[in-house]
């Protein structure tokens, strides 16, 4: 295997609730390449975001617990490592940018003093340093006028401006790793576009590598090398992005892109549904997590969990049945 | 009634505006408005889906509601199946409101948690006086089957059921009065993936069993596409272009149209790979204070010196395409 920027294996996390206790992942395991984006699919409740938080250590706990499983970055454990440890990992070797800019900025703090925080806790910059700093970062992610604008507080940005300094008070630090975690699943298309060309340009002059959690097998499509999807805290299908449109093969994959009506659709043919919901796991299933819904379910879904197995060179697949054939594979 | 098309207007359009005060200063002096719908025209016909897209602010929502009476309208006509509901008098409208009714986008806030789910959707026959108790009781019964609820779950509350659960909950209540029109307000847009394709394949057996004729407000041109008819482009309180739903997607005549389609994500690597992006610059201007002349001049990649000048008029440029722009000839 090639270099691994960050190896995950056999992660689980585990939430307690009045209700019992939550299964939210249960033994994922994927890598990430230098330079490379992977996209990480999913419906919500699939474990798509706990994965990446409890990586960086942002499960809050009680009622979270990651119970098992490794991540190694740079020979480190992460989930080994001292809260002061992982501290100074985030924010300045992995960055992140999350769903909502407004909830994830402070309302009461000038955009130019958020940006300027990180810089001086985690490289050690003076004030002044820092202002600079801040100034190259807005421009470098395309707001103009930005050392005027650093004056600014939230409020006076629009959605689209406020995912742009995310982005910039991500990248603050240089970091190796960005996160990005359904960054523009709350704006607008247009905006949406403009963000995803940011990110492809960055991504080309800073050398990132980037893990780009998101819903939408659109965005994927656009942005990513590599893909895993997952469902019920399971990765159930593994493949490059090429691979996994030309030959989606796991039932819950192909339900998604079914459901999904193409803008450059020529049909209009009926909507394939996949029928009931996500599910939520109060136990650790033994079963396959799809099989209440796939229509392919045979006896053995019911009776043990399949493991994620290569079909090919790095496509992987969770699933007893090859849906080519609707065979035992 | 016939299940088939007719070429009949169920729905006119005029003109409608609809400008929202602002009041400023201790005497509370009128100080500006909104301008959230200005100047829109548009028929829908009988047993036809009309998508009305465009992005957050637009406009589109505001229109819905315009149309319902919920907002008095500063200007303009709404004329549905031969009457002026603007000129109606309260009790009037209530009555006509029996025909239209609305789907809401989130199925959490537009139901009353301490209702019963049989409560619900009975509500707007016990509103209307619509048969005895025992009527009643079954007609809720007959409503929950049709949107495959099962009527035993009648008497649970809303928050035993899941997002797509609890939209199909207002679905029957929309249908509770057997209206022949019913505008849904983004219905789909808080569901998950897979849920949505449930909910629209719904709708559209609906449609064809009742003869209900939609307003489909949404900001995903791929489900509106996949649903209308006829679709409309609203930007800023304007409706820049409207089509037949192929016409539209094929050959888009306004920049703004263009842009819009080029944004959209395609969930296929190749053909996503393939497409010309046009990348609008910038956010939609404030509708406080909207641009002069075309309201797109500002983010337009085309704009001339008469696009500032004047309002382009919304003209029909080939038949049944309207187009609101001065350079498409």
């Amino acid at each position: 295997m090639p270099d691994l920027l960050l190896d995950i294996k056999g992660l689980e996390t585990q939430f307690k609730t009045p209700d019992g206790i939550v299964h939210a992942v249960n033994g994922v395991s994927f890598g990430l390449k230098e330079g490379e984006t992977l996209g990480v699919v999913g419906e919500s409740g699939c474990g798509k975001s706990v994965t990446m938080l409890s990586v960086l250590g942002l499960i809050p706990s009680p009622p979270g617990k990651v119970v098992a499983g490794e991540a190694f970055f740079f020979g480190q454990d992460l989930l080994k490592m001292s809260k002061e440890e992982i501290r100074h990992v985030r924010g300045a070797q992995i960055g992140m940018v999350f769903q909502d800019p407004m909830t994830s900025l402070n309302p009461v703090l000038t955009i130019g003093r958020q940006l300027e925080e990180p810089l001086m806790l985690h490289i050690g910059m003076t004030k002044h340093q820092a202002q600079e700093r801040a100034a190259e970062l807005l421009t470098l992610v395309g707001i103009p006028n930005a050392k005027d604008r650093l004056n600014d507080y939230p409020h006076q940005y629009s959605g689209g401006m406020r995912q742009r300094v995310m982005i910039a008070m991500a990248l603050s630090c240089s970091p190796q790793i960005l996160i990005a975690d359904e960054p523009t699943t709350a704006l607008d298309v247009t905006i949406q576009a403009q963000i995803m060309e940011l990110v492809k340009r960055l991504r080309e002059e800073l050398g990132m590598s980037i893990i780009w959690i998101t819903h939408d097998l659109g965005v994927v499509a656009g942005i990513a090398h590599r893909v895993v999807v997952m469902y019920g805290g399971f990765i159930i299908e593994e493949a490059s992005v090429n691979d996994l449109f030309a030959n989606p093969s796991h039932p819950y994959t192909l339900g998604l892109l079914g459901s999904l009506p193409r803008v450059d659709e020529i049909e209009h043919g009926r909507l394939f549904s996949i029928d009931g919901q996500p599910p939520v796991l109060y136990q650790k299933p033994t079963a396959c997590p799809f099989a209440p819904r796939c229509k392919w379910a045979m006896e053995k879904c019911w009776k043990e969990n399949p493991m994620l197995e290569p079909i090919s060179n790095e496509h992987r697949v969770a699933c007893w049945v090859d849906t080519k054939t609707g065979r035992n594979r | 009634m016939s299940t088939q098309d007719t070429n009949e207007t169920l729905l006119k359009v005029e003109d409608l505006k609809m400008h929202f005060p602002i009041y400023r200063g201790v005497l509370q002096r009128q100080a500006g408005a909104v301008h959230a719908v200005d100047g829109v025209s548009f028929e829908v016909k009988r047993g036809e889906t009309l998508g009305l897209v465009g992005e957050s602010g637009c406009g589109k929502s505001t229109t819905g509601r315009t149309i319902l009476q919920l907002y008095k309208p500063t200007a303009g006509n709404v004329i549905f199946d031969g009457v002026d509901l603007v000129a109606l008098k309260k009790e009037e409208m209530r009555k006509t409101r029996r025909k239209i009714q609305m789907i809401f986008q989130d199925p959490y806030a537009s139901l009353n948690p301490r209702m019963t789910v049989a409560d619900i959707v009975a509500e707007p026959m016990m509103v209307h006086n619509v048969g005895t108790g025992k009527e009643i009781q079954e007609r809720v019964a007959h409503l929950l089957e049709l949107v495959n609820l099962n009527p035993a779950f009648a008497s649970r509350y809303p928050h035993e059921f899941s997002g797509g659960q609890r939209q199909r909950i207002g679905i029957a209540r929309a249908l509770a009065l057997q209206p022949s029109f019913i505008v849904c307000d983004e219905p789909i847009s808080a569901l998950d993936v897979s849920i949505q394709a449930q909910v629209v394949n719904l709708l559209e057996d609906l449609q064809e069993q009742f003869n209900l004729t939609y307003l489909f407000i949404a900001h995903d041109l791929s489900m509106v596409r996949h649903i209308s008819k006829r679709v409309a482009v609203m930007y800023l309180g304007v409706i820049m272009e409207l089509a037949d739903r192929d016409d539209l997607y094929h050959s888009p005549f306004h920049p703004y149209t263009q842009a819009l389609l080029s944004a959209i994500p395609i969930p296929d690597p190749v053909a996503d790979a393939k497409r010309r992006r046009v990348i609008l610059e910038g956010d939609v201007p404030s509708p406080v204070n909207p641009p002069s002349g075309c309201r797109f001049r500002t983010r337009c990649p085309i704009a001339e010196k008469v696009c500032a000048e004047s309002r382009p008029d919304f003209r029909e440029v080939t038949p049944g395409h309207f187009v609101a722009c001065h350079l498409v000839k």
